[in-house]
């Protein structure tokens, strides 16, 4: 029984390694590209950069892919499109966890069959409402899909206000609050948990996506992280290591965000999963 | 500050807070959805707004021409690599989940590539696979495999696994750390009841931990499954469809914006639809099933 847990435990530790190489491996050959010269990348395998302090690669991909401008837009997208959202997801969660109406099983059942539509299945006909809409080709575009399409922050959000207690409310009555007061004060701040897990998946799907961006804001000026180094490498194809260092900073962002708020991943993507 | 009636009130804040998000999800959901199943019966090309109603015409001509609904064929190696991936990712989570020290940092290094950026992913294994300077082929010759040393991508008959395998790289640790969820929800006193009667770990794994995390396995399954017939940006990114890459999303995208016959690619994309609600009106039939 020893010798067998031992074995067991051995092979566990074997496989771990083996997933971590292949985890890593990639990883590690962009960052080993990414600050070797051109002739250097060509003649140097898999072994480490000579200068670690060379950083023409980045200068360049910054220049010439203009990442710079990809930051920037991404960047607007995110802060309309994440505000937007929680805004919107914690209103319908109160109107539509707190009041009884008529209309509340149709809404709800709206939301969750909306659920189900996969997006990009939908993509040829929502490019004509963006069109009518004249948002094609505006920063607006993105911002409305990811506003109005996706309706994964108000399932998560009845969740949470069906689990604060309507004692609280009642008791704010008594004391005269309005109902605005008693969203804004009580149900809002005690959704925060529920907030944070929410800005950071959205942050990290938003900046992830690809065919929004790319299918409705193909104008050179509206480039985000996506479609910049989609547009990049086409002409550059051959020259590895400035992609390498391209493809570096592109990965920086959320990985910070992973390192210092992995609790708050790992809920989202375990709640959004299984309930 | 306001003085209305609580009545007053109600109607206020339902009307307020819920005509802007209806209106959104009606715009960019149920619209496009409807107006998705008419365009499909005309022939129409996506510009003006010219077009003819052809009845099932579409329909027929996805089905009889097989460089269309054969394209499924290459959905299938995501749909294998996903299901590889389940099964990889279950291991992990019950050796994540067992004894073992460092396992949390296991957890969180092996959940790295779910948070990278998708496109970036993407061309870092272009880089990776390329014939003569990719660091796979590299790493072969490095360690005396250099017979295995292959065309990734330049191959017809391994392109698409090449294609599939980045998929699962990106997602492995997603179905890893949903797994492990799953598996802490168990009660312990089952393990330990199982442990005096005497069962083996095999037995253990077979008899109490897969029946408490069916559920989940069979979600996953499901996510998998319509995972690979959504799936999309992986050979558009990398291909562009070429060498034989088309899945039926990315054939869907390219018939409507690059060969401007947007009626068919409707019809597409409302035959993808159907597909995938089926599953997951199936899906639902099996968790209520088990639920009575």
């Amino acid at each position: 029984m020893e010798r067998q847990n031992k074995a067991w435990t051995i092979f566990r530790y074997i496989t771990i390694a083996i997933g971590l190489f292949i985890v890593f491996f990639p990883i590690y050959s962009v960052l080993i590209a990414a600050f070797k010269t051109k002739v250097e990348y060509y003649n140097s395998g898999l072994a480490l950069p000579h200068d670690w302090f060379n950083f023409d690669n980045f200068r360049k991909v910054f220049k010439v892919g203009r990442l710079g401008l990809g930051f920037k837009n991404i960047f607007i997208i995110l802060i309309v499109s994440l505000a937007g959202n929680v805004v919107i997801g914690t209103m319908v969660a109160y109107a539509l966890g707190r009041f009884d109406f008529k209309m509340k099983k149709p809404i709800m059942g709206m939301y969750l069959v909306a659920q189900v539509i996969p997006m990009i299945t939908t993509q040829v006909a929502t490019f004509q409402v963006i069109k009518f809409l004249g948002a094609y080709n505006e920063i607006y575009a993105p911002m409305l899909l990811y506003l109005g399409a996706d309706v994964l922050q108000i399932v998560i959000y009845l969740q949470f206000v069906n689990n604060i207690p309507k004692d609280l409310d009642e008791s704010a009555m008594v004391e005269g609050a309005s109902l605005f007061k008693i969203y804004r004060s009580i149900i809002f701040p005690l959704l925060a948990p529920a907030t944070a897990t929410l800005i950071i998946m959205k942050t990290i799907s938003i900046y992830n996506d690809f065919y929004t961006p790319y299918l409705y804001m193909p104008s050179r000026k509206l480039q985000v992280v996506s479609t910049a180094i989609y547009s990049f490498v086409g002409p550059n194809a051959s020259e590895i290591n400035v992609i390498s260092a391209g493809i570096l900073i592109i990965f920086i962002p959320t990985l910070v965000i992973y390192l210092f708020l992995q609790r708050y991943i790992f809920a989202g993507v375990t709640n959004g999963a299984v309930k | 500050m306001f003085n209305f009636s609580y009545k007053t009130q109600r109607i206020l804040i339902l009307f307020g807070f819920l005509t802007i998000p209806v209106i959104l999800s009606l715009t960019f959901s149920y619209y496009p959805a409807l107006s998705l199943l008419y365009y499909s019966f005309t022939d129409w090309s996506g510009l003006g707004w010219e077009m003819n109603w052809v009845g099932f015409d579409n329909y027929k001509e996805i089905f009889s021409r097989p460089e269309i609904f054969g394209v499924f064929k290459n959905n299938a190696y995501y749909f294998v690599g996903g299901l590889l991936q389940t099964a990889v990712a279950l291991y992990f989570a019950v050796v994540l989940t067992s004894r073992l020290k460092g396992r949390n940092i296991f957890r969180s290094l092996l959940f790295i590539p779910y948070v990278l950026h998708s496109v970036a992913i993407v061309i870092m294994f272009r880089n990776l696979y390329h014939v003569e300077y990719g660091s796979l082929n590299i790493f072969l010759e490095a360690i005396g495999l250099g017979s295995w040393q292959q065309q990734w991508l330049g191959n017809p008959h391994l392109v698409n696994f090449s294609l599939a395998f980045i998929s699962i790289w990106k997602y492995f640790g997603l179905t890893m750390v949903i797994f492990i969820g799953a598996l802490q929800s168990i009660p312990a006193d089952n393990y330990e009841a199982a442990k005096i009667d005497g069962a083996s770990g095999w037995q253990t794994f077979r008899f109490i931990t897969l029946p408490s995390i069916r559920s989940v396995l069979e979600l996953m399954l499901i996510l998998t499954l319509t995972g690979a017939l959504e799936a999309f940006d992986i050979p558009y990114i990398m291909m562009l469809g070429a060498n034989d890459t088309h899945t039926f999303v990315s054939k869907t995208i390219d018939m409507a914006f690059k060969f401007q016959q947007a009626g068919l690619a409707s019809a597409m994309a409302i035959v993808l639809l159907m597909i995938v609600i089926a599953f997951i009106i199936l899906q639902r039939k099996l968790l209520f099933r088990e639920e009575k």
